[in-house]
């Protein structure tokens, strides 16, 4: 149970948070034409007949955008319906040029589904939680108008027009900003594993209509707003929170809260009226009489169903369950595909590498992953897919600590010479002669001297100061420099001082 | 022999592919009665003859060097104005489309293109296909060839399609593509003495046609007699993967299968065709039909269409509904007309447009149509119109578990006189009572010319078949065709 609460000048107040998210899907083509999708064309450049809406012309569905909606649909273990039809949704607007949308209203493709967001006590998500999502549809996306080419004219740019969205429609079941916060990075999460959309909400990959209200815990729900176009999950959370605050302020006020639209200003955190539900369009959904239900075979849902990788959930499960890896650093490798991706190639060869099974070397690639290497990839300002060290580089520097020819402060320095050079980890070893010593006669040699020019704390530790074992370590390490095998220092250590 | 222009689309091909005349002559030969009818009969929008003469020009040189030619190798044709043509004006009869030249050819047209077929021009037609009369063509309407006895009072040639109708009748094309919504092929081939069909929805690709109402729109064939109408279909039909809703089944060779011969054949006469009022001429050749039809060795038995007297009504929601949507995109923004007011906005713009380019009755059925879909109503109007229409097409499945095709008059009168009925727009929509059943099915259905009215006027018999049974259709209307002798045609007084 979410503890979020506004406090106002009567009490506590809950707020109940739903959110429609469009996220563009992954198609070469957009969704009724063969029209290419790149982001950031030309404009108009990525138009076709049909886009432009030209006299006669027709919508074919594109099979691909389909299968990626059904994947999706699969992915968050949703129903999906093997019937389902496309209804046009009509409103004039410069962007729209066949003056209706195609979407579903009345039978989307995709039914209920949910998704588990995870614990996180320090953003107040006491424990994981279920969201259930309502539906996911397909539609087609508008144009974009441009403002800013004529003093007094407004152009058009119909790229965008027509490429294939997917509407994920959650229940009203999140209850705090961070809940929406994380849901929201949940599914895009997911939808990379899917490789149904890229996710790249700074591009408008991803865009949310948060639907917020609040009320007295245990009462029903109140009348909700919805801000439009929200595009990063940083605003979507700013949004909620300053829709919820207001909101309180305007019941506890003596006021209503009025069902409308309303738009988030990034610049200053808050939001503001677009339009209320009085002048809300009267859409006039109807189904497309250009295009016949859209029916799904088996053979069709089982090829979707095949083609699904392993989803962020199971390999969480996995990576902590079969590789022993701790649950914070299965949860940070599995956020992101790239990272999942990523850290699985370099497990593999590291395996190889040290002649071992995965799960015996999964623990230390992943903790030198996350404490070692992203925190150099991002001193550099670089991220895995722009490494300049590969995973096949990097699995031959885990082995060098692995068979113990180098320490791991030694492999500290490796990597900042493989990070500016490129060079293999092997070849910087035996050039700047960084091989650890575990020789162990030149190790006691060097424990001998320091105990004899150190006998008062020799003394000091046979009394029961045991804390200045660490002293003895020190010393010795910096006689060796830095390249004998600590352990043995420590075996030697513990020998002589009895 | 008779004049080239008196041949139609067979004797045209068979004449050129023997020799007996080029095909260069026989597209002159159009070409002048093309413009020797214009000021009179306006039943084109714009006249091609270059086209027609290029077309006709690459048939002769094909067969001159012996290769094989297309099944309507050097038949100019008239092609209905709704028909995206490229480099050709497009226009729909209306004043938002004038000017508009498309860059692209739909589908069907391309199809009797490479058949060897030459486009004369575009044919008029009520503005958007949608009327009875062609009276509402921004472009003036068609004056039928036919007149009543002693009398110079402009008549309709029917509409929608009622510039093919016009030219077929007036020799100014042996043949011309239709469209049929409501039936806009069928009302006007009855009207004028010539022979239309209106294929199994799904036959012909409706890409590149200018949509009225998608569920219903499907493009046919126009001409004199139902051996052209079977070659001309055959061209035009077949599957098109850019409509979605075209049907993914070879075309049958309708033609070759042609008989009149009607021998084990049952056809059923639905009573409840036998409308109050309808005039005793109606009657009588509807029953001359059912003799023929026996006479060529069919039963005939009377059957149940019980839904039938709501037709008109379901069709008169879901048209204006489908179509307050298709018409959305004529807003000024893109192409075609745009009225731009000093100072105007992006509503005013659209207002001032869509006002000045759109006709009363496209406006009247635009409203009709943003009414039946909007909320509150949707259901009442638009949801039990898709339940109705269900249960008509629920009856003539029915009906067809009886019968094999189904015999009706086409119309309910002869063509009317211009400006006779379109002051009341009720009684405009009553001309469609006939054809909307069968359109709103799906299914193929064929008006041949029957005979005369008291006043010399010509009447159609209507033929109704199952899904996909053009064949049936076909054959059934050459037995009327064979029986009725219609040789009648309009005396020249243009």
């Amino acid at each position: 149970m979410s503890t979020y609460r506004i406090q106002g000048a009567t009490g506590d107040w809950e707020v109940v948070i739903g959110l429609e998210i469009h996220a563009q899907v992954t198609s070469n083509s957009k969704l009724f034409s063969g029209s290419a999708t790149a982001f950031g064309a030309e404009p108009n450049t990525q138009v076709s007949l049909i886009d432009a809406a030209m006299p006669g012309m027709l919508p074919v569905p594109n099979r691909e955008c389909i299968r990626q909606a059904v994947r999706t649909g699969m992915a968050i273990d949703a129903q999906i319906n093997k019937w389902s039809r496309f209804d046009r949704k009509n409103y004039f607007y410069a962007d729209l040029p066949q003056g209706y949308q195609i979407s579903q209203l009345y039978h989307p493709l995709v039914g209920e589904g949910s998704i588990t967001i995870e614990a996180d006590e320090k953003a107040g998500i006491p424990e994981d939680k279920v969201i259930g999502i309502e539906r996911i549809h397909v539609e087609q996306d508008a144009g974009k108008l441009m403002h800013d080419q004529h003093p007094t004219m407004s152009y058009v740019d119909l790229n965008r027009s027509g490429v294939a969205l997917m509407e994920i429609v959650s229940r009203p079941d999140m209850r705090s900003p961070a809940e929406a916060g994380a849901y929201v990075s949940k599914l895009r999460t997911i939808l990379r594993y899917v490789g149904s959309c890229d996710g790249n909400m700074d591009q408008g990959s991803m865009r949310c209509d948060v639907n917020v209200s609040v009320r007295k815990p245990g009462d029903e729900f109140g009348t909700r707003t919805e801000t439009k176009n929200v595009n990063s999950v940083r605003f979507v959370m700013q949004t909620i929170e300053h829709e919820a605050n207001r909101q309180v302020d305007v019941l506890e006020g003596g006021g209503k809260i009025v069902q409308e639209t309303r738009l988030f200003d990034p610049n200053t955190g808050t939001t503001r009226s677009m339009r209320s539900k009085e002048d809300a369009h009267d859409y006039r959904y109807f189904p497309d009489p250009d295009l016949l239900p859209l029916e799904l075979d088996d053979a069709f849902l089982e090829d979707c169903r095949a083609s699904l990788p392993e989803l962020p959930d199971a390999k969480r499960a996995r990576y902590v369950g079969e590789l022993g890896l701790s649950a914070y650093n299965a949860a940070v490798l599995t956020a992101d595909v790239d990272t999942a991706r990523w850290f699985e190639v370099l497990l593999g060869k590291a395996a190889a590498a040290q002649g071992k099974q995965p799960a015996d070397v999964a623990k230390q690639a992943a903790n030198w992953l996350i404490s070692e290497f992203f925190g150099a990839l991002n001193k550099l300002g670089k991220a895995l897919d722009t490494s300049p060290v590969s995973q096949g580089q990097a699995a031959e520097l885990l082995a060098l600590v692995g068979k113990g020819t180098i320490s791991g402060s030694i492999a500290k320095q490796v990597l900042e010479i493989m990070l500016e050079t490129g060079d293999d980890a092997g070849a910087i070893v035996e050039r700047e002669g960084l091989k650890q010593e575990s020789d162990t006669g030149a190790i006691e040699a060097k424990v001998d001297e320091i105990l004899a020019a150190n006998g008062d704390k020799v003394a000091q530790y046979k009394d029961g100061k045991v804390a200045l074992f660490g002293f003895f370590v020190g010393q010795t390490m910096k006689a060796m420099q830095g390249k004998a095998n600590p352990q043995v220092v420590n075996e030697i250590l513990k020998a002589k001082l009895g | 022999m008779s004049e080239i222009t008196d041949l139609g689309v067979a004797a045209i091909r068979d004449g050129v592919a023997a020799g007996t005349f080029s095909a260069v002559e026989v597209a002159e030969a159009f070409n002048a009665n093309v413009a020797a009818a214009q000021g009179a009969l306006n039943a084109f929008i714009v006249a091609t003859p270059d086209h027609a003469i290029e077309a006709a020009k690459a048939v002769d040189a094909k067969r001159a060097a012996g290769e094989t030619l297309g099944a309507m190798a050097g038949v100019p044709i008239g092609m209905k104005d709704l028909f995206a043509t490229t480099g050709v004006q497009t226009t729909a009869a209306s004043h938002i489309l004038e000017g508009f030249v498309p860059q692209y050819e739909s589908t069907v047209s391309q199809k009797l293109w490479d058949a060897g077929a030459g486009l004369l021009g575009k044919l008029n037609l009520d503005q958007f296909a949608m009327g009875s009369s062609n009276e509402s063509s921004h472009f003036g309407s068609v004056v039928s060839p036919w007149r009543r006895p002693g009398s110079n009072a402009p008549l309709t040639a029917g509409g929608s399609s009622g510039g093919s109708s016009a030219a077929i009748a007036a020799r100014l094309a042996p043949a011309a593509t239709g469209t049929d919504t409501g039936g806009s092929i069928r009302q006007p081939a009855a009207y004028t003495g010539t022979t239309g069909i209106k294929p199994t929805y799904g036959r012909c690709s409706r890409w590149g046609v200018v949509a009225y109402a998608s569920s219903l729109d499907q493009a046919g064939a126009m001409g004199r007699d139902v051996t052209d109408c079977a070659i001309m279909l055959e061209s035009m039909a077949g599957f098109d993967p850019k409509d979605a809703t075209s049907l993914e089944l070879p075309v049958p060779n309708w033609t070759a299968a042609l008989v009149g011969d009607l021998k084990g054949k049952k056809v059923g006469i639905p009573k409840e065709y036998r409308v109050e009022g309808m005039p005793a001429e109606i009657e009588a050749i509807w029953e001359q039909g059912i003799a023929w039809l026996k006479d060529a060795g069919a039963e005939v038995v009377e059957v149940s269409l019980p839904h039938t007297q709501y037709a008109l009504a379901t069709y008169y929601i879901i048209a204006p509904a489908e179509a307050s949507s298709n018409l959305a995109r004529y807003d000024g923004v893109r192409y075609g007309l745009r009225d731009l007011p000093d100072g105007a906005g992006l509503q005013d713009m659209y207002a001032a447009t869509r006002a000045d380019g759109f006709g009363p009755e496209v406006k009247r059925r635009i409203l009709i149509g943003t009414y039946v879909l909007s909320a509150g109503f949707y259901d009442a109007y638009y949801t039990k119109a898709q339940k109705v229409r269900a249960l008509i097409s629920q009856d003539f499945a029915k009906a067809f578990e009886q019968v094999d095709v189904l015999l009706t008059p086409t119309a309910p009168s002869a063509a009317f006189a211009l400006g006779e009925s379109n002051e009341d727009p009720i009684a405009m929509y009553l001309n469609d009572v006939f054809t909307v059943p069968a359109s709103l099915a799906g299914l193929p259905a064929m008006s041949v010319p029957a005979g005369l009215d008291a006043q010399g006027l010509p009447l159609g018999l209507q033929i109704i078949g199952r899904p996909l049974d053009e064949q049936g259709v076909l054959n059934a209307g050459l037995a009327i065709e064979g029986r009725a002798g219609f040789t009648a045609k309009p005396g020249k007084w243009w």
